[in-house]
């Protein structure tokens, strides 16, 4: 975008921002080694070690670490932090752009345009192996995101967040009742989608991390490239435009960003929800609003609560396991609850 | 909007309205659309009574056959989808209202997810048979939905309600309640997640006269007592402080419109289980069609009760399979909404 004789004002680093990201940088770091340490059986930090870089050999028990390390722990933690980071920063975009404290990463129909797909890969074409529908949900995804943006920008409405936001909740509401409408006629799908509806980093294959990797990494530099625009669309469209922001192009960046992000994520782990949500509030109360900070921070964070979420969801039911997208709102939503009853949070 | 032009006024007593020629009609055209829906919707079965039988019938003048098939057969299914969409509909007009957020729904308020939390609790854990009799199953989830309504009230109430605190809270708890579903049906045996998921949908299917005389007459309690007050509304949309200044005690009145909102979800929970999106869509389409600048109550409860018999009406004759009143009113509102969306950004040049 041209901003001719309008630089951002300088990124200043100031000791507490940086402390701040450097807390989060070494609590993931904490996050990610537990997470290859804890699980259905436990590893010594030397055995993870060992798993990663060691040579097992023909020893029998070596063999297996190195398997549960290199196949389980690490696939599954690489994915909680890159599906974390994109919805945190999925979440923090969406709340930037339609200034409502309570979007969400599934508002413009990413979730349930997902889980659609799934239900039709599952009753239609008879897929059952999540490796085979995790397809579907990327298409599903992209495809509800394409579909409720092209249809708001109709006309003049692509500048306009609550246009935006609506026909999101319209076409949400549409797919959803489609996914139930199958699924409740066939119980082979039912079970699928119950089980997809929890939200899990686990079992997923490295192919399908890749490629949801491959998205992220585009929506975070059409994030990155979006953050200055977002502080300026925040002082009102009217400034905005006076100061020289294409409004329109500004918006599409920042959706086709929270397209990409949210709708890989949610096709490699199923909807989770309100973590988006949870994470924007908790970085604009810890960097003020200025979003070039939020935003990185918000996605660090939502990186270290599904990791978390993740490690404790392998704590809590012994020797099972709950997916994290259900510890995340059974334990976050509470200590969400109770800042905001703090007051810690203001409103965009 | 069209907030140049000059009403004028009426004036009755002590009560005065600006009068808004358009919105009147509107508001008429709907209730008369609502009442030959309703009507249809009782002609048409199995047994096809013809359209002016019904109207004999409905006024007392009705032959034996018909009465039997429209009393007693038909009339208890159709009032309860006309009480429950005009329940849903005005619930969430206040609730857009007060939190000032088009986004927001009863949802928001707790109710649903807590209803369906206790359902699903009930329906999964206790093995169901027990507790899906017809008087088990709903006031069981009536009573999750308003605990958890008034956990969120007593939460987000700090000297006051505040709309801000109070859908961030709502979305807490309907974030946790919707979790403890979830997982509830994980753990569950998938024959008992079949029922459940029948429930969580909403329907109208088998409503006795019992049914439709309790929820008719709470409901009209609640919506004179939310139609009174509301008249303290108007001036809220502006703010807290023009509010105050005009006269209002907007706490007093906010607390007193919310807990109504809260109890017509929890009216339209318990008759038809958590019917989505009604609440949340039925405000913002009328607001479309009155060109009304916040979500208008009457007009609200009007559309959604026509959205909601509708819709049984089209699952019960056009589609196929009788599919639950749930997901056809999502099917049919959804592309409403966004249809009303899209010609709005085509026609009007500036918003």
């Amino acid at each position: 975008m041209e901003q001719r004789g309008l630089d951002p004002a300088p990124v200043r680093a100031s000791p507490r921002r940086l402390r701040g990201l450097v807390v989060l940088v070494a609590l993931l770091a904490v996050a990610a080694v537990l997470s290859l340490v804890i699980g259905a059986r436990s590893l010594s930090p030397a055995e993870v070690w060992q798993g990663l870089f060691g040579d097992p050999g023909t020893d029998q028990r070596l063999t297996e670490i190195t398997l549960i390390v290199q196949t389980l722990r690490i696939p599954r933690t690489v994915l909680a932090i890159v599906a974390g980071l994109a919805l945190g920063v999925a979440g923090a975009l969406i709340q930037g752009h339609t200034r409502n404290p309570i979007a969400d990463t599934g508002l413009l129909g990413v979730n349930s345009g997902a889980s659609f797909a799934v239900v039709l890969a599952v009753s239609v074409f008879g897929l059952q192996n999540p490796l085979q529908y995790m397809w579907f949900a990327f298409i599903g995804a992209a495809g509800a995101g394409v579909l409720v943006f092209g249809l708001s920008s109709l006309g003049r409405g692509a500048g306009n967040p609550l246009t935006l936001a609506l026909a999101g909740q319209g076409v949400t509401v549409f797919l959803a009742a489609m996914t139930v409408g199958i699924a409740m006629g066939d119980k082979l799908t039912l079970n699928v989608l119950r089980y997809w509806n929890a939200g899990s980093v686990q079992g997923i294959g490295w192919n399908v991390i890749i490629v949801a990797a491959v998205f992220v990494a585009a929506g975070l530099v059409l994030a990155l490239v979006n953050l200055p625009t977002i502080n300026l669309l925040n002082l009102g469209d009217d400034v905005a435009r006076g100061l020289g922001v294409n409004i329109a192009a500004g918006r599409t960046i920042g959706v086709v960003a929270v397209t990409l992000l949210a709708g890989a994520a949610t096709a490699a782990c199923g909807p989770i929800a309100f973590l988006g949500l949870m994470v924007a509030h908790i970085a604009r109360w810890i960097t003020g609003p200025d979003y070039r900070f939020l935003v990185p921070c918000a996605g660090l964070l939502g990186a270290l609560v599904l990791l978390g979420g993740d490690v404790m969801g392998r704590l809590v039911v012994l020797p099972g396991e709950l997916a994290a997208g259900i510890v995340i709102a059974l334990i976050g939503a509470p200590f969400f609850a109770a800042l905001v009853w703090l007051g810690k949070f203001r409103q965009a | 909007m069209t907030t140049t032009e000059m009403h004028s006024g009426v004036r009755v007593g002590g009560w005065s309205w600006v009068w808004r020629p358009w919105m009147v009609l509107v508001t008429v055209v709907l209730a008369a659309l609502t009442f030959l829906v309703f009507c249809v919707s009782i002609s048409v079965g199995d047994f096809t009574v013809e359209l002016p039988a019904v109207f004999r019938t409905i006024f007392g003048q009705g032959e034996r056959v018909d009465e039997f098939v429209i009393m007693d057969l038909r009339m208890p299914r159709s009032l309860i989808g006309l009480i429950v969409g005009v329940a849903l509909g005005i619930s969430g007009a206040l609730t857009q209202s007060i939190a000032r957020n088009p986004l927001a729904s009863p949802d928001v308020l707790g109710i649903t997810g807590g209803a369906s939390a206790t359902a699903v609790f009930l329906v999964t854990v206790s093995g169901g048979a027990a507790v899906t009799g017809a008087v088990g199953l709903p006031a069981a989830a009536l009573t999750g939905g308003l605990l958890t309504g008034l956990l969120v009230y007593f939460l987000a109430w700090r000297r006051g309600i505040d709309g801000f605190r109070l859908i961030l809270i709502g979305v807490s708890v309907s974030a946790v309640m919707q979790a403890l579903t979830t997982w509830l049906l994980v753990l569950a045996d998938i024959r008992d997640v079949a029922r459940a998921q029948s429930w969580l949908v909403g329907s109208l299917d088998s409503r006795s006269w019992t049914e439709v005389w309790t929820t008719l007459w709470v409901t009209i309690a609640l919506v004179v007592v939310v139609l009174v007050v509301s008249f303290q509304m108007q001036p809220m949309h502006f703010g807290d402080d023009v509010a105050a200044g005009l006269g209002v005690r907007y706490s007093a009145v906010r607390a007193v419109l919310l807990l109504c909102a809260v109890l017509l979800a929890g009216v339209a929970v318990s008759a038809a289980g958590p019917v989505p999106f009604v609440a949340l869509v039925a405000p913002q389409i009328t607001m479309r069609l009155l060109r009304s600048p916040v979500p208008p109550l009457i007009a609200s409860g009007l559309f959604g009760a026509l959205l909601l018999i509708g819709s049984d009406l089209i699952a019960r004759t056009v589609l196929p399979n009788d599919l639950p009143v749930g997901i056809v009113t999502a099917i049919i509102g959804g592309p409403f909404l966004v249809y009303l969306l899209v010609r709005q950004n085509v026609k009007k040049v500036d918003l």
